[in-house]
Parts: C-alpha cells; structure tokens; sequence
C-alpha cells in the first residue's frame, strides 16, 4: 500500500535521527515511570517524617527530601503524573477543537472559511495567558478546569495547520478525480483527505505538548495551577525556589527533570517533523 | 497602506471592547463579594461599601458607569486597598514592568541577532551548532527556572549580583532584565537564522556579492534588510509573552512592578485591580499587535499587496 510505505519510509528516517531516538527513548522510560510511579517511588509522596526534613541526596533517599521530609524523586514521579497527564489531555482537547475547525473550514471554503478563520484572527489577538489565570481566580484551581483552559488556547495554531493542509490537499487532482466520480463527501474525506493531515497534525501535536507542559508549570508556579497535596513540577519547583538557598536539590533536581523532558519533546517534535516532510528540513 | 491600518485598527476596537464586556461580567461570576474574606461587617459598613464600590446598582448599570469611567481613564477603586485607585496603582507599576521589558528586549536583539547571524553566515560550522544548541536550550528552560538558577550562581554562589530588589542596589537590574531577555533571545536567534539563510541565496545578494562588495557590506546592508523581517513579526505578539515573563520575573526578584501588583491581586482576589489589569494588558497587547504589522508592513513591501 502506498499510504503504509509513506510511514515507513518516515520511521526510517525517525530511526536514523539520534537525537530524535534518543529523546524517544527518554520520553518512554518518564512515561513509564510516570504511570507506574506507585510501584516504582522508594517513598510515599506525600508522608512527612520531620525527622528526615531537609536531607541532602544520600541512599536512603536518592535525590533527597524537601523541608517537611518527602522524598523527592517520590514526588518527581508524582509530579510527572499531572505534568505528563495535563500536557496530553489539554494538548488532545486542543487537537480536537483546532482539528475539526480547520477541516470544516478548510473543507467547506468559502464564506464558512473566511468566517472561521476571522475567529481565529481575532482570538488570535486576546491575551490569553490572562484569561487563563481569571478563569483560575474565578472558579478556583480545578484540575480539569486548566486541562479545558490550556487546551482552549492553543487550538488556534492547530486549526490553521489543518485548514492549510486541507486546502492544499483538496485541490489535488486526485481527489478532484474522485469528486468527478462521485465519491461521497464523507468518504471522500476519510479516504483521500484524512490520511494526508495526519503528518503535520501528529508533528505539531508533538510540539504542543511541551508548550502546554510550560503553560501548567508557569500557572503553578505563580501558585496558580495544580494545588497541594497534588503536585505537578511546576509546583515542585515553586517549592525549590523558596528554599534554594539553603536545600538547592529541592530547585535542582526538578528543573533538570522539567527541561530534560522539554528537551526531548521538541527535539523529538523536529524529528518527527523532518522525517514527515523532507522538503523543509533542508536547512 | 493606510487602508490596511485602519481595517486593522477597525478590528482592534470591537475586540477590545470584547475583552472588557467578556472580563467584567466574568469578574461578577467570581463566587463570594469582595469582602466574604474578612470578618462581618456591620449592615451600614456594608451599605456603604457596596456604594462606594457601585455594587448596589443593577449590573447593566454598573457596567455602563463602569465603561463611562473608562473612558475618562478611572479604573475605580481598588477593592483590597480602599485608599488607593486601580488607575494609581497602575500608573505607579507600569514605569518599572516597561523598564524591565525594553531592558530585556534589548537583551534578546542584541544577542539574538548577533548569534543568528552567525549561524547563518558561519553555516555548519561549530559558530552555527554551539549558539543553537544554546538557544535550543534557552526556549526548553523556563523562565521561572532560569531566573532561581541566575540568582544561585551569581547572586548566592558568587555573590557578584544583587539578588532581588530593583533600582535600589547598583547592578540589580542586570539578573532581572537578563532572566526575561533569555527566551528571546533564543526564539530571536532562530528566526533571524532562518530569515539569513533565505535571503542570503536570493538573487539580489548575489548581485551584490558579484558586484565585488565586502562580505560585511553584503551581509549587513542587503541580507539583513529581508533576513530580519520574521523578527520584526515576532516582537509584537512576543510583547504578551512578555506580560507573562514579567509576572514570574517580577515575583522571583520582588520587583514592584505591574506584573507583581497583578498577581497580587489574583492572590487577593481584589477584582476591580484585576479587572483594570487585564484591561490594560490586553490594550497592550493588542496595540503591540498592531505596531508589529505596521512595522512589517513598512519593512517589506511585498506584504502589502498579499493584505
């Protein structure tokens, strides 16, 4: 099949990209960690012991323990958690708004097209980090409140990629050729449409991800996103900043952490985005 | 030209009255009055909050006083600090967050441009991988974490920088502006990479090479008029960004500043400073929006006729 010989041919030049493979693998492995972190932390996330407040790195506690004596990498692995969790449920919220807006718009053309895409302009505009953090005074830090808030915002780009794509692939002669035969719109669009967005929508989803990821930490950060006794690591390095000066692993180890994961999604994004399309990875 | 301007500044206006309907009637949403948190008022302390505040009237009313006041520039009174005016304290904010803010932007042209710039001339060469590699690293970091690390090693480690405060010790402008210019420059050093490598294959520097002239000549007088233009695109919408950055910027080093008196504010949950905050920022935003086109518009003629 020529569709199935198109993603191979893009798994192969995915594989021969190091930097890609190796940001793969680090993301499989916090992934895992992240979803088997109850089995995995050495420590109970959220149980203070006085006694142990403040230790620096040793064996007992490997990255160390924070001022009221958790264990740090338990609450790392906690922390990936709601830090994974909120950059893929907000990022698919933001798929599923940003994809069906710039098919409809992309698909219908026309007046349906120049109406959606002036939303898009104007919403463009607004400041949305604001809202975001109104929406959070207002109704109070709930969870799933900044999953929807996150994912709102950053449809926008998406919907304009797709809208693009669409275009673009609508004009093909192929699928005008099937138009002229009466294919039916539905499948018309599930058939010959479809299957060739799907590379610059995984692509950009892939980059979303890390985007949104900061979204949450820098909420959290301000004391404005997840609420204790959840942690994301945008919290945990809230927490860090407060004491680095005395304890700075607490700051330390969760930024590494944080970066290293921003890091490897967006270099795994690029890859994925030069194994996809060819033609703009030239430079 | 004109045209366009003014069909954007056209644009410009519903949307910001958008804003302000949408965030007034948002903050009214807002559970609890603004004075839940304190202890029970007296009944006539009340009454004569509620007057003072104009929360007694019908909301339309309050909404058409409110809008009304606006125009006149008064935000109202702030709801956590009686004394004080929301239009007061943004006007005592707003200097230091515009200081901070051109402090960092020259931070981020100055080294943005200078480093994508050669990457670009220096193509494949360790000055092209090393200034990305760093910049890719600059756009990973946030800037809530650059900022502690900054102030660990310069402040705290080697004390060679003021950790906090702003215009009170000589040098403490220097961490806060950097924290905020980081990001940036970063973002500005791939753009104007990307932007010099087009133009440096068009035909017209050809030209110019063939021409005989200088390298500096070719790059700094003819590729560097289009090679800029995607920066020139990207400081405008980079001024919300900016809002952002000047939010954490200003907590992490305790800058009076808008940014801090806003997120204050969320704290407190004083919705009149909130309310006149976000007005004021997405003003901003949209106005920098605005500036930005109009800039590239000027900059590259091209774009006119796309419009």
């Amino acid at each position: 099949m020529n569709n199935n010989s198109l993603w191979n041919d893009a798994l192969r030049r995915l594989i021969a990209n190091r930097a890609a493979v190796g940001s793969a693998c680090i993301l499989t492995v916090l992934i895992l960690a992240a979803i088997f972190a109850p089995w995995i932390a050495p420590h109970s996330y959220s149980y203070q012991n006085l006694d142990v407040g403040a230790t620096p790195p040793s064996g007992e506690f490997l990255l160390g323990t924070d001022t009221l004596g958790r264990d740090l990498l338990s609450r790392i692995l906690y922390g990936a958690r709601v830090s994974l969790l909120v950059g893929f449920v907000a990022t698919a919220v933001a798929l599923v708004i940003g994809v069906s807006w710039g098919i409809i718009a992309g698909y219908f053309g026309g007046r349906i097209d120049s109406v959606m895409m002036r939303i898009v302009d104007v919403l463009y505009g607004l400041p949305f980090i604001i809202f975001i953090i109104l929406l959070m005074v207002i109704f109070g830090r709930n969870i799933w409140l900044l999953f929807m808030a996150i994912g709102a915002v950053e449809w926008l780009t998406m919907a304009r990629i797709v809208r693009g794509q669409v275009i673009t692939v609508k004009n093909q002669e192929y699928v005008m050729a099937a138009q002229a035969m009466g294919v039916p719109n539905l499948r018309l669009f599930v058939k010959h449409i479809f299957p060739n967005i799907l590379g610059p929508i995984a692509v950009y989803a892939t980059l979303t991800i890390p985007q949104v990821m900061l979204l949450e930490a820098f909420l959290s950060f301000l004391g404005l996103g997840v609420q204790p006794p959840m942690s994301s690591w945008g919290t945990l390095i809230r927490y860090g900043v407060e004491s680095m000066e005395e304890y700075s692993w607490l700051l330390i180890y969760p930024g590494l952490t944080f970066t290293i994961t921003l890091f490897a999604l967006n270099f795994f994004g690029d890859g994925l985005r030069d194994a996809l399309d060819p033609k703009t990875s030239e430079d | 030209m004109l045209q366009i301007l003014l069909k954007r500044l056209l644009i410009a206006i519903p949307v910001i009255l958008i804003v302000i309907t949408i965030t007034f009637f948002l903050i009214r949403m807002a559970p609890g009055g603004p004075f839940d948190a304190e202890k029970a008022v007296p009944p006539e302390v009340l009454k004569s909050l509620n007057e003072r505040y104009n929360l007694d009237a019908p909301v339309i009313v309050q909404y058409k006083d409110y809008m009304l006041n606006l125009l006149q520039g008064d935000f109202g009174p702030s709801f956590r600090y009686p004394s004080r005016s929301v239009t007061e304290m943004i006007f005592t904010g707003m200097p230091v967050t515009f200081e901070l803010a051109f402090y960092a932007i020259l931070v981020a042209l100055i080294i943005g441009i200078f480093a994508g710039v050669l990457a670009a001339v220096k193509r494949n060469t360790a000055l092209d991988y090393i200034p990305m590699t760093i910049a890719m690293i600059g756009i990973c970091m946030p800037t809530f974490l650059l900022g502690p690390l900054l102030v660990l090693f310069f402040g705290i480690h080697l004390e060679l920088l003021p950790v906090s405060g702003w215009d009170t010790l000589p040098g403490d402008k220097i961490l806060p502006s950097i924290t905020l210019g980081a990001a940036y420059a970063a973002y500005i050093a791939r753009l104007s990479r990307g932007g010099m490598l087009e133009t440096l294959n068009q035909d017209y520097v050809r030209t110019a090479r063939a021409k005989g002239l200088s390298e500096f000549n070719v790059v700094f007088n003819h590729a560097m008029r289009g090679g800029l233009i995607p920066v020139l695109s990207f400081l405008g919408p980079a001024v919300a960004g900016l809002i952002g950055g000047s939010f954490v910027v200003e907590t992490i080093f305790q800058i009076p500043g808008l940014g801090r008196f806003y997120v204050e504010a969320a704290f407190n949950r004083d919705y009149t400073m909130i309310l006149g905050t976000t007005i004021f920022f997405s003003v901003l935003i949209i106005f920098f929006n605005l500036l930005s086109d109009l800039a590239v518009l000027i900059a590259n003629p091209q774009s006119r006729s796309s419009q």
